[in-house]
């Protein structure tokens, strides 16, 4: 079989492996989200957090929640880096510095996970499994919650009520994110990733002499790092470290766990505002944009156009054996098209091209289908702008699920889409014309550009990739990308809530003859254009001084 | 504005509750009940699939690739984003990475034009000449981990006449081992064909050993 055929039949697997849970998950998750009974246990967790779980909230107080807790989020997690040279089970390493620490804290909290350090050789256990990978299930809830809480926008009439964040935080983890997580742990195992608390170990090799290895919980780290569309690798190659993904058959489980919540939210969706046609018509905007990228990703990928790839007889430099060009082409598709910034090969040696496609897949906002949550309300705003246009084309006041969109929806929803491409260029812009950050690269011309415009896309989008030829533990860097991924994630997640309120307090309009029917592939079409065309105009210019140039010049 | 502040410290205590709660669940019970199910289970697995020779003697894990320096031993893909580790120097630990340059950087063409030489030079012996072009990509190219343990078949292949003359076996008994130790896809299409060069390296020994006794 040619290495071509079976990338394309590993393609097919996963889209019936999605198909196969679309269903079952996304009638599960509107279940979680539209409930009124408590489990047990999750009593106790509302006792303990001392809030009462069936208060309405309105969007400042949703907010409220979501901001709170992500500050104390931070702060936890700063300290935690800060005195981690005094924690047992730290493996001898020292405390974080404070840019860095900063850098990272923000970073897991923002659902990003860039990385400034070296996995093996900065976190002990404890700040592994006891700080980073809580931040891997919760900032994935919080990103749900939200998410929810504009699908309650759109569902509910006269209240601008959207819900309880404590419930919906507490749900999301035990109920959806937590069961799964257990399941592919156990199956990342199997395949041979590594679970333990050893400490730092010397084993012997073949040739004579020994090699370091430290322990770690990492398969439990590896499944929510996917599932929570997180991307923080236990290791610095991250998936491509054969401890965290051992085989093809754990690589292809690994994309799974990546798309198979933010593909089955659009089921969610569709249960909770009462038409599945509506959550179809979402899901099919995100599906043709992640097999058109993931298509032409394997073709740029196997032509292998680039100095040195036609030199060596293909594309293989940071990619692993196991996985093949295949194998790497559909991971780092998957990982740039939602918020989770994982790697099974390293995107900086992709072709101009491949390298290009990864970081356009961030750029389009990250909503095919996007990180755990950011991606389904990514997705709604868009389909808000996509109904603006239609209304402006026919000079009919436009409506989305029975929903006015006047002047202030449409304000919220522009807002939201100027946050993150204003943090990547102008901070791409400033780095550019500063005389120091430029030193951090280990690439020159072209590709130099673009590991600093990687950098700022990864950062503001909460991807977490990188181009990691650029050197970004630097005060600049780490200081810079941190404010980048806080106000990437939580300004957007402002003008999303207080879009919520603003639909949940409307009355719904009746459809009408003239009404657009946002069910259909007619809107589905005109959505994939929208989003196509405003990331286009917004990053054109960018792409063509990095991607484009190496890709045409090769 | 009393109040406000007031409400503000409520609902930042709450968060604060809210992550030790949690912090305790899914940092602490969810990896402890990970870790005790997949050692009581798959102990070999999760402590780093470590592999014995004929002896008993552990020569590292079948996961994680290795040097050897030694020419008679099949070679694994170059690794030039391997690092150590610095912070820690108590250990050297193996940090994993890869080169990150681009298809147009200048050092990587000569990284690949310069193994490519060595590939061609090292395998070629009296009664067998490697061509350049038949030379595949990744025995030219460093692995995004740099820890890569595989090798792919054709790789395998072309060392087959220089470790049979270096240990003074025949062509033929190296290739059937070569062909032993060669894994296929999962179900026929999952992963990529590759052989385990510690393994491979492993029956090797074995089987010259066999022939000098």
């Amino acid at each position: 079989m040619s290495p071509v055929l079976a990338g394309v039949l590993q393609l097919l697997a996963l889209v019936v492996a999605l198909g196969l849970s679309y269903r079952p998950l996304g009638d599960h998750m509107a279940k979680v989200y539209s409930s009124e009974k408590h489990y047990k246990p999750e009593k106790w967790i509302y006792k303990a957090i001392g809030a009462n779980p069936d208060v309405e909230m309105r969007w400042p107080a949703y907010l409220r929640g979501v901001l709170a807790f992500s500050v104390v989020s931070v702060l936890f997690l700063y300290l935690l880096q800060r005195v981690q040279g005094s924690l047992p089970g730290s493996l001898g390493f020292v405390s974080i510095d404070p840019d860095q620490a900063f850098n990272t804290a923000a970073s897991f909290v923002a659902n990003t996970n860039w990385q400034s350090y070296y996995g093996e050789q900065a976190m002990g256990h404890v700040v592994q499994t006891g700080g980073l990978a809580v931040q891997n299930f919760v900032s994935a809830a919080v990103g749900i919650a939200v998410a929810v809480a504009l699908v309650r926008g759109f569902a509910r009439s006269r209240t601008g009520e959207l819900g309880n964040f404590w419930a919906d935080l507490v749900r999301g983890t035990v109920r959806i994110l937590l069961p799964i997580a257990v399941i592919g742990a156990l199956v990342l195992v199997a395949c041979g990733a590594i679970q333990n608390f050893a400490g730092i170990h010397e084993v012997g090799q073949f040739a004579g002499g020994s090699q370091q290895w430290n322990g770690g919980a990492v398969a439990s780290q590896e499944a929510i790092k996917e599932l929570g569309t997180n991307g923080g690798g236990y290791f610095n190659a991250n998936s491509a470290h054969p401890f965290e993904n051992p085989n093809g058959l754990s690589n292809l489980f690994e994309i799974y766990l990546i798309l198979v919540i933010p593909f089955a939210l659009t089921r969610t969706f569709g249960r909770m505002v009462g038409s599945l046609k509506q959550g179809y018509a979402i899901l099919g905007t995100m599906a043709t944009i992640w097999l058109a990228f993931t298509g032409l990703m394997m073709w740029t990928e196997f032509a292998h156009h680039g100095p040195a790839f036609d030199l060596a007889g293909g594309a293989m430099e940071g990619k692993e054996t196991r996985f093949g060009i295949g194998g790497s082409s559909i991971f780092a598709v998957a990982t740039t098209l939602t918020s989770t910034g994982a790697v099974n090969s390293f995107h900086s040696s992709y072709t101009g091209f491949g390298g290009g496609i990864t970081m356009l897949g961030m750029q389009l906002g990250e909503i095919a289908p996007g990180g755990v949550g950011s991606g389904l309300y990514g997705m709604l705003i868009m389909a808000v702008i996509a109904v603006f246009l239609a209304g402006l084309m026919v000079g009919r006041t436009p409506e989305y699920l029975g929903k006015k969109i006047g002047t202030r929806e449409i304000k919220f929803a522009a807002c939201y889409i100027l946050v993150t491409p204003a943090l990547v260029l102008c901070f791409t812009a400033v780095a550019m014309a500063l005389p120091t950050p430029a030193h951090s690269m280990t690439n020159s011309g072209a590709h130099g550009f673009s590991e600093i415009l990687y950098a700022y896309t990864s950062g503001a989008n909460n991807n977490g990739s990188a181009f990691a030829g650029l050197n970004a533990d630097t005060q600049w860097f780490n200081t810079t990308i941190g404010l980048a991924m806080l106000l990437g994630r939580f300004l957007p997640m402002v003008f999303v809530l207080a879009l919520a309120g603003s639909l949940a307090e409307q009355t719904p309009v009746p459809e009408t003859a003239g009404t657009l029917r946002t069910e259909k592939p007619l809107f589905t079409g005109l959505l994939v254009g929208t989003i196509v065309i405003v990331t286009g105009l917004t990053y054109f210019p960018a792409l063509a001084l990095g991607p484009l140039a190496e890709g045409l010049a090769a | 504005m009393n109040n406000s502040v007031g409400s503000t410290g409520r609902v930042l205590w709450a968060g604060l509750r809210a992550l030790l709660v949690l912090t305790v669940i899914c940092g602490v019970l969810y990896p402890l009940a990970v870790t005790g199910i997949a050692q009581a289970a798959f102990p070999g697995k999760a402590n780093g699939s470590e592999v014995e020779d004929a002896s008993g003697r552990v020569v590292g894990s079948e996961l994680i690739g290795q040097t050897y320096e030694d020419l008679r031993w099949f070679q694994p893909r170059p690794s030039r984003g391997l690092g150590t580790n610095t912070v820690n120097t108590r250990y050297k630990l193996i940090l994993s990475g890869a080169t990150n340059r681009s298809g147009d950087n200048a050092e990587l063409i000569q990284w690949v034009k310069e193994a490519k030489a060595a590939v061609v030079k090292d395998n070629s012996t009296a009664d067998y000449r490697v061509k350049p072009s038949d030379v595949p990509a990744d025995a030219v190219t460093s692995s995004g981990s740099g820890l890569d343990p595989h090798i792919s078949p054709e790789y395998a292949k072309l060392q087959v006449h220089r470790v049979a003359e270096r240990n003074h076996l025949a062509v033929a008994q190296v290739d059937r081992l070569v062909a032993a130790h060669t894994d296929g896809r999962v179900l026929g299409f999952i992963g990529e064909p590759r052989v385990n060069v510690l393994q491979l390296n492993i029956a090797l020994g074995e089987l010259a050993k066999g022939r000098a006794q």
